[in-house]
C-alpha cells in the first residue's frame, strides 16, 4: 500500500499558510494593515496574553498576513515554524539574542556576507559575544575553536564572496557533538536549491529581501527552528530550559520542547527588541514567494551560460562558482546542491581595479547597486565600492582581488546578458 | 515538574503552579508517539483558572524516562501510580486518541478516583492501519509521515495554523523524531489491541473532528452507545488534532464540560 503524500514544493509555495479568508471569501492573501486586534471580552485578553489561546494582540509580536509568510516559509523548509523580522540582519540578531548573553561565544564561518561580520566581528562584542572566525573549509578548524562558552555554529550555505559551499552534514555533527546547534544563512540557496535541515542545520534564516521576494520592493527576514534541536539535552541554554521572569517564569523548553526556540523570541525577541515585518511587506514578499519554484530554476540557467561564458573569455582572470572543477568546492556541491548553485558569483577581471570600474560603467543590462537575488540582473565592484578604503594585501585576505566583480544573475534573456558582458569586457581591455 | 513513578523518572506539565490541595486535579494524557506539550494551550489555560493541571509525558515519551508501558491498562495503572505518587485522591482526566483509550480504561478500573473524563479523538476499537504499524515496527521513518499526515485534517498542510507562525505538520515530525526506536510501535500496537471490558459511569465528553481521518466520529459510536453519561461536541474544522487545529473550539468545550 503506497503511503501517504505531502503537498509538493510548487504547491506549499502557492498555498501554505493561507485558507481563503473566512469573512470576505479572498483568495490573495489580505493585508491585515493594522496594528492591534479587539478582544471578545476580558477573560478572551487575559488568555492571549497568557498563550492559554492562539490568536494576535499586537502586531510587532505577530499579525495574519505576516503569519501566512512564516507559515509558508517554515513549510518549505521543512520546519517546526518561522518568525518573519524587519531584516535578514534582524533574523540573525533575534537568533543570537534568543541563544545567548554577554559571556557567550559564536563559532563563524569566515566566508559572510559584510553586514553579517560587522554584527558579529564588531557590534555583538560590545555586548560581551565574542565571536572566532575560522576557514568553513576545514572542519577541524570547527573543532579547534570550540570553547566552554560556545553557544552556536553559523555560517552561509554559500559563502561571500567565494561562494564557498558549507559542509552542513560534516559541521553539523561537530556543532552537535559540542552540544550546540548550527545556524546557517540560507539567502543565496533558498529552500528551492537546497534544504539546510535535511542535511542536518538546526536554525536557518532568509534575508527574505533577495530570492524570496525576488523583486527588490521590499526588505525582510525569515527565521526558521527545524525543532530539532534537544535545548533541554544539551543543557546550555538557560533563556529556554530556565524559568523566565519575563514571562510568568516560563520554563520555554517544558513549555513545547519542539517550539522553545520560537517562543521565546517571539514573546521576547519580538516584543523586546521590536524588529518585526510590516503586513504590507509581508504581502509583496510572499507575491515573490509564489513563483519561487518557476525563477529558480532560470537563475540558475542564466547563471551556468553567463558562467560558461565568461570562463572561456580572454579578458577574464578567474571565475568563482561551485558547479566548475575549478571551484575548490565543486564535489561538495555535487552532492549538496544537485539542482544548482545559485545566482551570485564572482569573477577576476584581467587589469585590476581600474579594469574593473571601465567593466562596471561600460554595463547596460546589469544594474550597479548593492544587492543581489533580484528578478532583474545586478552587479558590483567591491575594491571600488563595498571594500574601497581597503588596501590590495588587505583585500587578497578577505579573498576580494582588485579585479573581482560580483554579478547576481537575473531573469532577463541570457543572450543579452552575455552581450553586454562581452561588451563591457571590450571596453576594460581598451583601459 | 519531575517526580518519580515505580522507581523511573516521570514528568508533567503543571504550568507553573505547585499542587495545591485544595483544588481539583485535571490530567492530561497525550496520544501515540507524542508528549505533554500537545495539550499547550488547553493545559496552560486550566492550570492559570484554579485547578492543578498534570500534563503527563507516558513512559518513554518526551522527558519521562522508557521504556514505554506496552498496554493501555498497563498505562491506566501507571497513572494511578503517578496519583498515588503525588498524593492525589481523585482526578478528572483528558486524554488525547490512545490518552482517550487509557481515560476510559482509568475511570473503568478505579471509578472512585475518576471524577469525569473528557476524551478528544478517539475511535473504539481502535484498529491501526496495517502499514501503519509495519512501518512503525520496523522503526521506518515513514510512521512518522503517516502519523503526522493522517493525524491531521487534509487541509493543514495548505491551511494557516492557528497558532501565528507556525507550521503543524512540521511541529508533529519534529515531535516524532525525537521519540526512541520501538516507542511509536509499543503505542500503536497497544491502541490495537486494546479492548474495553469495564463500565464508565462518570461523565464523560466526547470531543470529535469531522474531519479526522484516524478515528472519523462514526468509529466513537460503540464507546458512545457504551458509556450512559456522555456528551458528544463535534467541531467541523478538525481533524485528529483537535488541540492544535481547533484549539478554542477545544478549549471552550473542556471549559464548558468541567465548569458545569
Amino acid at each position: 500500500m503506497a503511503g501517504p503524500k505531502y503537498p509538493g514544493f510548487d504547491t506549499l509555495a502557492l498555498h501554505a499558510g493561507q485558507s481563503p479568508d473566512p469573512t470576505t471569501g479572498s483568495r490573495a492573501v489580505p493585508i491585515y494593515q493594522t496594528t492591534s486586534y479587539v478582544f471578545r471580552d476580558t477573560e478572551h485578553a487575559a488568555s492571549l496574553f497568557n498563550m492559554e489561546r492562539a490568536g494576535h494582540v499586537y502586531s510587532r509580536i505577530s499579525n495574519p498576513t505576516v503569519a501566512v509568510l512564516e507559515e509558508r516559509i517554515a513549510a518549505l523548509e521543512g520546519g517546526v515554524g518561522a518568525i518573519a523580522t524587519a531584516s535578514g540582519q534582524a533574523a540573525l540578531h533575534l537568533a543570537v539574542a534568543t541563544l545567548m548573553g554577554a559571556g557567550s561565544h559564536i563559532v563563524s564561518s569566515g566566508s559572510l556576507y559584510g553586514g553579517s561580520h560587522n554584527l558579529l566581528g564588531y557590534t555583538l562584542r560590545r555586548f560581551g559575544i565574542e565571536v572566532t572566525f575560522i576557514n568553513p573549509r576545514d572542519p577541524s578548524d570547527w573543532k579547534k575553536a570550540v570553547r566552554e562558552n560556545t553557544r552556536l555554529f553559523f555560517g552561509e550555505t554559500l559563502g561571500n564572496p567565494g561562494i564557498d559551499v558549507l559542509n552542513i552534514p560534516a559541521i553539523a555533527e561537530i556543532a552537535h557533538a559540542a552540544k550546540v546547534p548550527l545556524l546557517v544563512d540560507a539567502t543565496f540557496t533558498t529552500p528551492f536549491l537546497m534544504r539546510p535541515f535535511e542535511l542536518g542545520a538546526d536554525l536557518l534564516y532568509h534575508s527574505a529581501t533577495k530570492f524570496l521576494g525576488g523583486h527588490g520592493v521590499a526588505i525582510g527576514g525569515v527565521l526558521v527552528d527545524s525543532g530539532r534541536f534537544d535545548w533541554e539535552a544539551s543543557g546550555k541554554f538557560e533563556t529556554l530550559t530556565a524559568p523566565y521572569a519575563g514571562f510568568h517564569n516560563m520554563d520555554f523548553e517544558e513549555e513545547s520542547g519542539t517550539r522553545a526556540f520560537l517562543l521565546r523570541a517571539r514573546r521576547e525577541g519580538l516584543r523586546d527588541f521590536g524588529a518585526c515585518m510590516a503586513p504590507m511587506t509581508a504581502f509583496q514578499i510572499l507575491q515573490g514567494v509564489e513563483t519561487l519554484h518557476l525563477r529558480m530554476p532560470r537563475h540558475v540557467e542564466n547563471t551556468r551560460k553567463v558562467v560558461a561564458f565568461l570562463s572561456s573569455h580572454s579578458s577574464v582572470e578567474k571565475v568563482l562558482y561551485p558547479e566548475l572543477q575549478s571551484h575548490p568546492d565543486h564535489e561538495l556541491c555535487r552532492k549538496l546542491l544537485p539542482n544548482g548553485a545559485g545566482a551570485v558569483f564572482s569573477f577576476d577581471i584581467k587589469g585590476g581595479r581600474a579594469a574593473g570600474k571601465a567593466f562596471i560603467e561600460s554595463l547596460r543590462v546589469f544594474s550597479h547597486l548593492a544587492n543581489v537575488g533580484d528578478a532583474k540582473s545586478l552587479v558590483i565592484h567591491p575594491a571600488t565600492t563595498t571594500h574601497y578604503r581597503m588596501s590590495d594585501a588587505d583585500l587578497k585576505k578577505s579573498g576580494i582581488g582588485p579585479g573581482t566583480i560580483r554579478l547576481s544573475v537575473g531573469l532577463e534573456d541570457a543572450q543579452d546578458l552575455i552581450d553586454d558582458l562581452e561588451r563591457a569586457l571590450k571596453a576594460a581591455s581598451r583601459g | 515538574m519531575d517526580f518519580v513513578v515505580e522507581g523511573r523518572k516521570a514528568f508533567a506539565y503543571t504550568a507553573a503552579h505547585a499542587l495545591d490541595a485544595k483544588q481539583p486535579t485535571l490530567v492530561f494524557v497525550h496520544g501515540a508517539g507524542l508528549d505533554h506539550s500537545v495539550f499547550g494551550l488547553q493545559s496552560r489555560y486550566f492550570g492559570y483558572h484554579g485547578w492543578n493541571v498534570l500534563a503527563l509525558d507516558l513512559p518513554g515519551h518526551g522527558r519521562s524516562a522508557g521504556p514505554p508501558v506496552a498496554s493501555v491498562g498497563g498505562m491506566a495503572d501507571w497513572i494511578f501510580s503517578v496519583l498515588d505518587s503525588l498524593k492525589v485522591a481523585k482526578a478528572s482526566l483528558v486524554g488525547h486518541s490512545m490518552g482517550s483509550l487509557i481515560s476510559v480504561e482509568c475511570a473503568a478500573r478505579r471509578p472512585a478516583r475518576v471524577e469525569r473524563i473528557a476524551l478528544l479523538a478517539v475511535g473504539y476499537p481502535m484498529k491501526v492501519n496495517e502499514a501503519f504499524l509495519d512501518a512503525a515496527r520496523r522503526n521506518d521513518p515513514a510512521a512518522y509521515d503517516m502519523e503526522t499526515i493522517w493525524g491531521h485534517a487534509a487541509q493543514v498542510p495548505l491551511g494557516g495554523d492557528p497558532s501565528p507562525g507556525m507550521w503543524m505538520y512540521g511541529d508533529a515530525l519534529a515531535r516524532l523524531r525525537r521519540l526512541a526506536p520501538g516507542v511509536l510501535y509499543s503505542d500503536l500496537k497497544a491502541c490495537n489491541d486494546y479492548r474495553f471490558e469495564g463500565n464508565v459511569s462518570c461523565p464523560a465528553l466526547f470531543v470529535l473532528g469531522k474531519r479526522d481521518v484516524m478515528t472519523p466520529p462514526r468509529t466513537a459510536a460503540e464507546l458512545q452507545g457504551r458509556i450512559p453519561n456522555a456528551k458528544s461536541v463535534l467541531l467541523a474544522p478538525s481533524g485528529h488534532a483537535p488541540m492544535a487545529e481547533a484549539p478554542d473550539a477545544t478549549l471552550d468545550a473542556l471549559i464548558a464540560f468541567f465548569r458545569a
